[in-house]
């Protein structure tokens, strides 16, 4: 079953150095992968707009603010990638539930190996990794989805809702002033500038450093721009859900093409921008607080 | 050498002009008192055995106010005879035989007690009226006509070198009169406008200039208003009405008079953009708190990156008038809170206007509710970074351990990798 793989080393995933199968297992489809570049993109277009209102004093918050026209189209940008980072979080959300009634299985959503929603098994992942952390037990066995990926998860749900609504309040106060007191927008300028720093300073540096940065994944992980994980990987990664692919005899039906050359130059040449931007934001957020 | 072609030249012009001196010159035409001296002094090239220039234009003081009047050299230089030349060393003339009460005035100046003390530099009579060519002041041509004192008050405060030597109070003050309101103003005036322009005399005295630390000054604190007032009295009464003007009614000389604001020499129309940045930081002086909640707001922080429209502090608390937010006629008093709101935001309601601009997260009393939010939000940040901090180095640690272990197992990469 195993064929040697040479022929297609070009388009194959070149870090870890791991066995090369050359089969490759869906891991993200189609839609998902788009709705995560649109995230990544509208997400660095709010931060790089919004930052230098946040951190106003700085000298560089001004010259980003000129790149960007002035403060109008600052503000202009911000909203757009705002608009639409809503539209493909709540596109996103009623998928869920559509493919949940589809699949008559709405339990899924709160429970079992495809659901986002925190386990047990996810305490005990943790507590084991730490461990492994510092060299006192093995290493855990993860599934289709790892505890730190659910909390990156949750984290987008919570900042959606937190900078999401106190960012339309700011947006329309004239509106929402016909129902909400004066105090509520101070809460929401307020609100809406804490929690960008800390989904910034999350995004830019844990995300990127489980995603990406760490020593194993060094410099990117392309699985969420080409949707396809290698065999080894998914075996070496996550072996539960390997074993649980296997024996449902579900494995044959996952296996895909290897990523196409377009999504693995995607991966690296606007990931890789994406992944900079954001490491010389939380740089320039760091000079700001020194 | 040097010393000889002086000399020569010396001979040279006094040569030059006593062959000159007959084919012309009004004061001779006209027979008049001076004529034995203008036999060595008409020619303005003319130079004494000291190398010193000794001419002058005669033309120019026959024009001049003591030349019409024909006043003889003598007049001024009364210590000068003709019975003996070279004249001895001659002394400075003194203009207080004449003109004694502005003499008198001078003496009590800024610029007559530095003389006095021996500065050289401070101005003379002669530095602002010139010397044989003294104009009245009506004449546009006069040095201290209304529209040139600019440039006769900025040959000394709008020299940059004099300024830094001499250590002139408000650096070069021309360069920033020129560019002020009143500067532009001028010019437009000596276009031939009609316009009522304020000069270095009109604020501070021609023979009265003191020190602003002089409270007879009309620049000082306490005489700024006035002084100003005197065109600008429409303000000056909307300005007396106000907290500030109050203050300053009560003798509390520390509340801002018009300079603190809009500065004195380098004033700014009130739209300019950069006026209206700068005068936050203005009211900042004193109101350092407010500036600090004002920074936390969308229109603080807008104001900082260098944009000035959005409200800074006189577009809701007035500039003249300003009241405390409890008198009722205040534009941030309850009654008017609304409009003031409105003039920006057509649309805004009751709870709109009950934001709080000043709101301060750090001050339980005042806001409440946003200390805790914003304690919360703290602890929510302090939190999740501590966590994922810990939990990314520690995993950066024994990855990188992995990394390096994997590698040092030679070539058989695959082989540890599987033994992992």
């Amino acid at each position: 079953m195993s064929t040697t793989t040479t022929a297609q080393k070009g388009t194959a995933i070149p870090q870890a150095a791991g066995s090369r199968s050359g089969r490759y297992y869906q891991r993200f489809d189609r839609i998902e992968r788009g709705m995560h570049a649109l995230l990544m993109v509208t997400f660095i277009g709010c931060a790089l707009t919004g930052l230098p209102l946040l951190l106003a004093d700085e000298k560089w918050s001004a010259a980003l603010v000129r790149l960007f026209g002035g403060f109008e189209g600052a503000g202009l940008i911000h909203r757009i990638c705002a608009a639409v980072m809503i539209v493909v979080f709540v596109a996103h959300v009623v998928r869920v539930f559509a493919r949940a009634i589809r699949r008559n299985n709405l339990m899924g959503i709160l429970w079992g190996p495809h659901s986002m929603v925190p386990q047990p098994q996810d305490i005990v992942d943790m507590y084991r990794h730490v461990k492994w952390f510092l060299s006192a037990g093995p290493r855990p066995q993860f599934d289709r989805w790892t505890y730190w990926e659910k909390f990156d998860y949750w984290a987008v749900f919570w900042g959606m809702f937190i900078i999401g609504g106190s960012g339309l309040l700011l947006w329309f106060p004239e509106f929402f002033a016909i129902f909400l007191p004066g105090w509520a927008f101070n809460i929401a300028t307020l609100v809406h500038g804490e929690e960008a720093l800390l989904a910034v300073g999350f995004i830019f540096t844990i995300h990127f450093f489980n995603g990406h940065l760490r020593p194993e994944k060094f410099p990117m992980d392309k699985v969420i721009f080409t949707g396809r994980i290698p065999e080894h990987e998914l075996k070496d990664e996550r072996p539960v859900e390997y074993a649980r692919l296997a024996s449902a005899g579900q494995l044959a039906a996952r296996e895909t093409s290897p990523p196409s050359p377009g999504a693995v130059a995607f991966g690296t040449y606007v990931g890789g921008a994406a992944v900079i931007a954001g490491i010389v934001t939380i740089v320039l957020i760091f000079y700001s607080f020194m | 050498m040097r010393l000889t072609i002086a000399a020569g030249f010396s001979v040279i012009a006094l040569l030059f002009s006593s062959v000159a001196f007959p084919q012309g010159g009004a004061a001779k035409d006209a027979g008049g008192p001076n004529d034995a001296c203008l036999m060595c002094h008409s020619d303005p090239a003319a130079k004494g055995a000291t190398g010193k220039s000794i001419g002058l234009d005669a033309k120019k003081f026959a024009a001049s106010v003591h030349g019409e009047m024909q006043l003889p050299c003598a007049a001024c230089h009364a210590d000068v005879s003709a019975d003996k030349i070279p004249h001895e060393k001659v002394k400075p003339v003194d203009c207080s035989g004449c003109h004694e009460k502005p003499a008198k005035e001078y003496a009590g100046t800024v610029h007559g007690k530095a003389r006095a003390h021996g500065n050289n530099v401070a101005a003379s009579c002669a530095s602002c009226h010139g010397t044989h060519d003294i104009l009245r002041s009506k004449d546009p041509a006069s040095r201290t006509n209304h529209l040139n004192l600019e440039a006769t008050c900025g040959s000394c405060h709008g020299n940059d070198q004099l300024v830094k030597e001499a250590n002139l109070p408000g650096g070069n003050v021309q360069a920033k009169y020129h560019d002020s309101i009143h500067g532009r103003d001028l010019r437009d005036a000596k276009k031939g406008m009609q316009l009522a322009v304020p000069e270095c005399t009109d604020c501070h005295g021609a023979h009265s200039i003191l020190p602003k630390s002089d409270e007879k000054s009309r620049t000082s604190r306490a005489r700024i208003p006035d002084t100003c007032g005197a065109c600008h009295q429409q303000v000056k009464s909307r300005f007396e009405k106000s907290e500030h003007g109050k203050l300053r009614q009560d003798n509390n000389l520390a509340s801002p008079g018009c300079t603190d604001c809009h500065s004195a020499h380098g004033i700014q129309k009130h739209d300019q953009p950069n006026w209206q940045l700068e005068v936050i930081g203005t009211c900042g002086n004193c109101h350092s708190d407010y500036i600090k909640s004002f920074r936390d707001t969308f229109h603080g922080q807008v104001t900082s990156l260098g944009y000035a429209n959005v409200a800074t502090c006189d577009a809701c608390h007035g500039a003249h008038q300003v009241l405390p937010a409890a008198n009722p006629a205040s534009k941030v008093s309850k009654e008017n809170r609304l409009e003031t709101c409105q003039t920006c935001h057509p649309k805004a309601n009751e709870n709109f206007a009950s934001f709080d601009p000043h709101a301060n997260r750090h001050d339980k009393a005042r806001s409440p509710l946003l200390y805790y939010v914003g304690l919360f939000m703290d602890l929510l940040l302090l939190g999740v970074f501590a966590f994922f901090g810990l939990h990314t180095i520690l995993w950066a640690y024994r990855s990188a351990r992995v990394v390096l272990e994997r590698r040092k197992g030679g070539t058989g990469g695959h082989d540890s990798e599987e033994k992992r």
